[in-house]
């Protein structure tokens, strides 16, 4: 079990490395001079020459690059331009709000997806089945941010059920928290429920197949044992690979979701980032938040192994 | 008993998509969407940026049948030269996407030598999630059509690559190629005449949700504010400016959302039916 | 009144090409005790049989188009499936061909022991341990304790295939369904299962529907045979009868390459040909096609199973012919 975690760390560190350049790349890929692109138009020559000076955009690529890790290593990623703010501490004030919806979102997708894929391979080919594939393909084809607009409408508008955006931590006020992040986090899970609804549908259909569920059957268990139990332990072990993938849809999703309904958290963070040439931000949110994610695959990995006796045995 | 008639492999493929349902459903959805595309001079002439501020907020009625935006553009029109954006950014990162993503699988599958290198790199880009690296290439490269291809490229590239390249190592292995080999047949001719051939069911599945993935990201993008530069009629950029009016005016916002969706379902049946017809074994993909 | 009663069973299956019998008035019985042995090649409907009387033929595409399968009195075809349910495991058990893969990978052997008592007995976790741990004795486990946390891919095959004994007979059944126990194990392995499921037999006075292709493991275990073909019987006779004085061709065939419980046969070669696909079956005389005895007569209409000795009958219209 210990031996797998470390495997898959170690074998994150290339990926790690590979992607820090990739950032550290960008704001070098920039057509042009990078400061001046910075800048804007508007900006004087001293200005520029400031940012460029700032940025340490006027040494030798090979020093900024050591220099890059360096404060990699110290935990410095730079300063934001547009907030003033160390990077990672703007990154860290709003990684819990996206974390927070995120949650949200994966508890409904999880519901969903896994209780209306379970009820289609259950009953295969009957009316359950056809309305639930019919709702998880209308799922994977609705855009989160149209399903967000379509709910500001109807439920934030002519019904008045839910507030249209704002945000309330959960600290502050959990009921008020509930209220805002309920269409944002259902905007998010409809795609990733329908995604899973098709993946445990399939994956439960080709393990109900299996040798063992005729054991169970033949020992005298109920039917619900067998399904619940003998079949779930097993359809989980593959549908926990997807696991990875929904976490990195929904941060994805995150960025309009949250822009859409004005929440503070990465996402927005982010795009207002872009939209202001913030790249010290840009760079620093985008390399915070995939280290994140490879963290999070490691996780699931090790799951994965929990899951299964034969990784956790063979590989530990 | 074994003498079947001897069908083409191909008819006979065409033959079992004809009969999946959804996948037909799928190409008809599909199917209007790229005919209105192609047809958008013809069938949509009034100038998508023409402003009529007389004529702003009409809902749909005779003369506009979409209604009219904020600023009195005919939202039919804008809405048919926003599919011919979106067919046309989907068309070209599936185009490079085929390229590139074969190019770099078949490399790496057949290529023991350069798997490593190039699947740490494959891995490391899929690492981001896809919609904030398009962000972040698009806010390096610049706000134009073509910058938001290069981003597309850049995001889904290597998922296919990676699909091609499990693909090509299973082949390689195949006694067929042996013995291609063995007969002292070239890398180039193997990988063209015996593996590549081979690989291509997998590749047309992806590549047909990848269509997808490409017109709902550029949407994504747009409707942020980081695709295509305003006033360009694409669907996100007419959903984004009409967020503010969505009360008085909500078919600005509805009518391109439900042609993106459309156009998303369309594809995606239609890659269903491609996998089950061509690649029952494939799995569903992200 | 019999253990086990089958009368006139006849099932089918809903194919691609429409729908195929796959056992067609199958009828035999089996005593407290008794060891029958079900012999024919794959797809002769010997398995189908066996699902039919555990419930467990997969509906749709299966159905049972009529007949009984009386157990101790009670018809299994008209009882709930909350009965049928109850049933299995005490009453009836099952073991199958395949033990590398009928045991499930993701829970410990100790586990999937214990839950079958569970199922069936209100016994403390305590008890459940004990009887589990008891049973693998039984079934020759050794150090059965420390092998109760064991997942299954962590046996052997033929450890695997005692797991799988032992969690057919925890429940005490009165009838042990053995769908080719041994086939897929070594033949040091398989000789060992044998005597095993005999002396379980004696121990718990359960009978045994013992299936398998394989006139080795017949002569070594059965007391009775019934000889299947193409989803008929074609044979039914106490075992010494049926290896000295086989009626029809089919077992003649089946015994002239006596295969020995060291040489195992999927197919059984000193018979020409194969058996025909369900849709392609001939008219008349399912073997007609096969047999060297045959005559005109025989595609005509199917022969029925007839009494030539006391408890021997066979399908045959040659039988009298060819003796």
């Amino acid at each position: 079990m210990g031996g797998i975690l470390v495997r898959r760390l170690l074998g994150a560190l290339p990926i790690l490395l590979i992607v820090s350049l990739i950032t550290f790349a960008m704001i070098h890929l920039i057509p042009g001079d990078p400061a001046a692109a910075i800048a804007g138009m508007s900006a004087t020559p001293e200005q520029i020459i400031n940012i460029r000076r700032d940025l340490g955009l006027d040494q030798p690529l090979l020093t900024q690059l050591a220099d890059w890790y360096l404060n990699l290593l110290h935990g410095d990623l730079g300063r934001s331009l547009l907030l003033g703010q160390p990077v990672v501490q703007a990154t860290m004030l709003r990684l819990p709000v996206t974390l927070a919806l995120s949650a949200y979102a994966l508890v409904l997708t999880l519901l969903i997806g896994l209780v209306s894929g379970i009820l289609a391979a259950l009953r295969q080919n009957t009316w359950v089945d056809q309305a639930a594939m019919v709702f998880a393909m209308l799922g994977i084809s609705l855009p989160s941010f149209y399903l967000g607009l379509l709910m500001i409408i109807v439920l934030g508008v002519d019904l008045r059920w839910l507030p249209t955006g704002g945000y309330v931590a959960f600290t502050d006020d959990p009921l008020g928290w509930l209220a805002t992040s309920t269409m944002p986090a259902i905007s998010l899970a409809l795609l990733l429920a329908g995604l899973l609804a098709r993946i445990t549908r399939s994956t439960m259909l080709e393990v109900l197949r299996q040798d063992y569920i005729r054991t169970a059957r033949a020992k005298g268990l109920p039917n619900r044992t067998v399904v619940m139990k003998h079949a779930l332990a097993n359809a989980l072990i593959p549908i926990t690979t997807v696991l990875g993938i929904i976490v990195s849809l929904l941060i994805s999703g995150s960025v309009v979701v949250e822009t859409l309904f004005s929440i503070p958290g990465i996402g927005q963070l982010l795009t207002q980032a872009v939209l202001n040439r913030d790249y010290p931000m840009v760079q620093g949110g985008l390399l915070i938040t995939t280290a994140l994610l490879v963290l999070i695959n490691i996780g699931v990995d090790c799951c994965y192994a929990l899951l299964d006796p034969r990784v956790r045995y063979d590989g530990g | 008993m074994t003498e079947a008639r001897r069908v083409s492999p191909v008819r006979a493929t065409l033959r079992r998509l004809l009969h999946h349902r959804l996948f037909v459903l799928g190409c008809v959805l599909f199917g209007i969407v790229l005919l209105v595309a192609i047809l958008a001079p013809v069938i949509a002439p009034l100038d998508p940026n023409k402003l009529s501020m007389r004529n702003k907020f009409l809902p749909p009625s005779r003369d506009f049948i979409f209604g009219t935006d904020n600023f009195g553009r005919s939202l039919w029109s804008r809405v048919v030269w926003g599919a011919q954006l979106s067919m046309f950014i989907g068309a070209a990162v599936v185009a490079i996407n085929a390229v590139l993503g074969t190019l770099i699988g078949a490399a790496a599958g057949y290529f023991k030598r350069l798997d490593n290198g190039l699947m740490r790199i494959n891995d490391a880009l899929m690492a981001f999630p896809a919609v904030l690296l398009a962000i972040g290439v698009t806010s390096v490269l610049g706000p134009s059509v073509n910058d938001v291809i290069i981003a597309l490229a850049i995001v889904y590239t290597p998922r296919t690559a990676r699909i091609v390249r499990s693909s090509v190592i299973v082949l390689r292995e195949m006694e067929y190629v042996q013995a291609a080999l063995a007969a002292g047949a070239g890398h180039w001719r193997i990988l063209r005449h015996h593996i590549l051939p081979n690989a291509m069911a997998p590749l047309i599945v992806q590549l047909s949700f990848l269509f997808a993935y490409a017109v709902l990201t550029e949407a994504t993008l747009s409707f942020l504010g980081v695709g295509a530069v305003p006033p360009t009629p694409t669907w996100g950029n007419i959903m984004a400016e009409g967020r503010q009016y969505m009360i008085d005016a909500p078919w600005i916002i509805t009518i391109p959302g439900a042609a993106l969706m459309i156009t998303v379902l369309g594809l995606n049946l239609l890659g269903d039916g491609l996998r089950d017809v061509l690649d029952p074994r494939l799995r569903i993909q992200q | 009144m019999s253990l086990l009663e089958v009368r006139d069973l006849t099932t089918s299956f809903q194919t691609g090409g429409g729908e195929v019998t796959a056992v067609e008035n199958i009828s035999f019985s089996l005593e407290k005790g008794e060891i029958l042995g079900i012999v024919g090649e794959s797809g002769s409907g010997k398995s189908v049989t066996a699902l039919a009387i555990m419930g467990l033929l997969p509906r749709p595409p299966a159905r049972i188009l009529g007949g009984s399968i009386m157990f101790e009195g009670q018809d299994l075809l008209r009882l709930s499936d909350r009965s049928m349910q109850r049933l299995r495991g005490p009453g009836i058990a099952m073991v199958f061909q395949e033990p590398m893969t009928s045991l499930n990978p993701v829970f410990t052997i100790g586990e999937q022991i214990m839950e079958t008592i569970g199922a069936h007995e209100s016994l403390s976790q305590k008890d459940r341990f004990a009887r589990a741990v008891e049973m693998l004795e039984k079934v020759g486990i050794p150090s059965a304790t420390s092998r109760m946390t064991d997942y299954p891919h962590q046996l052997s095959g033929g450890q695997r295939q005692r797991v799988m004994l032992a969690i057919a007979l925890v429940c005490r059944p009165k009838l042990l369904i053995a769908d080719e126990p041994t086939t897929a194990l070594d033949v040091t392995i398989q000789a060992q299962i044998l005597s095993l499921l005999m002396d379980l037999r004696d121990e718990f006075g359960m009978a045994i529907m013992m299936i398998t292709h394989n006139m080795g493991v017949i002569a070594e275990t059965a007391d009775r045979v019934l000889v299947m073909y193409a989803g008929r019987t074609v044979e039914q006779a106490p075992v010494g009868r049926l290896f000295d004085h086989p009626l029809h061709p089919y077992t003649r065939g089946l015994l002239s390459c006596v295969p020995t419980l060291d040489q195992d046969q999927d197919r059984l070669v000193a018979i020409p040909g194969s058996l025909p696909e369900p849709s392609r079956r001939p008219p008349g005389c399912r073997f007609s096609a096969r047999c060297s005895y045959a005559v005109p007569a025989c595609g005509e209409s199917i022969p029925p199973l007839a009494m030539f000795e006391p408890g021997h009958a066979a399908a045959c219209i040659r039988v009298r012919d060819i003796g």
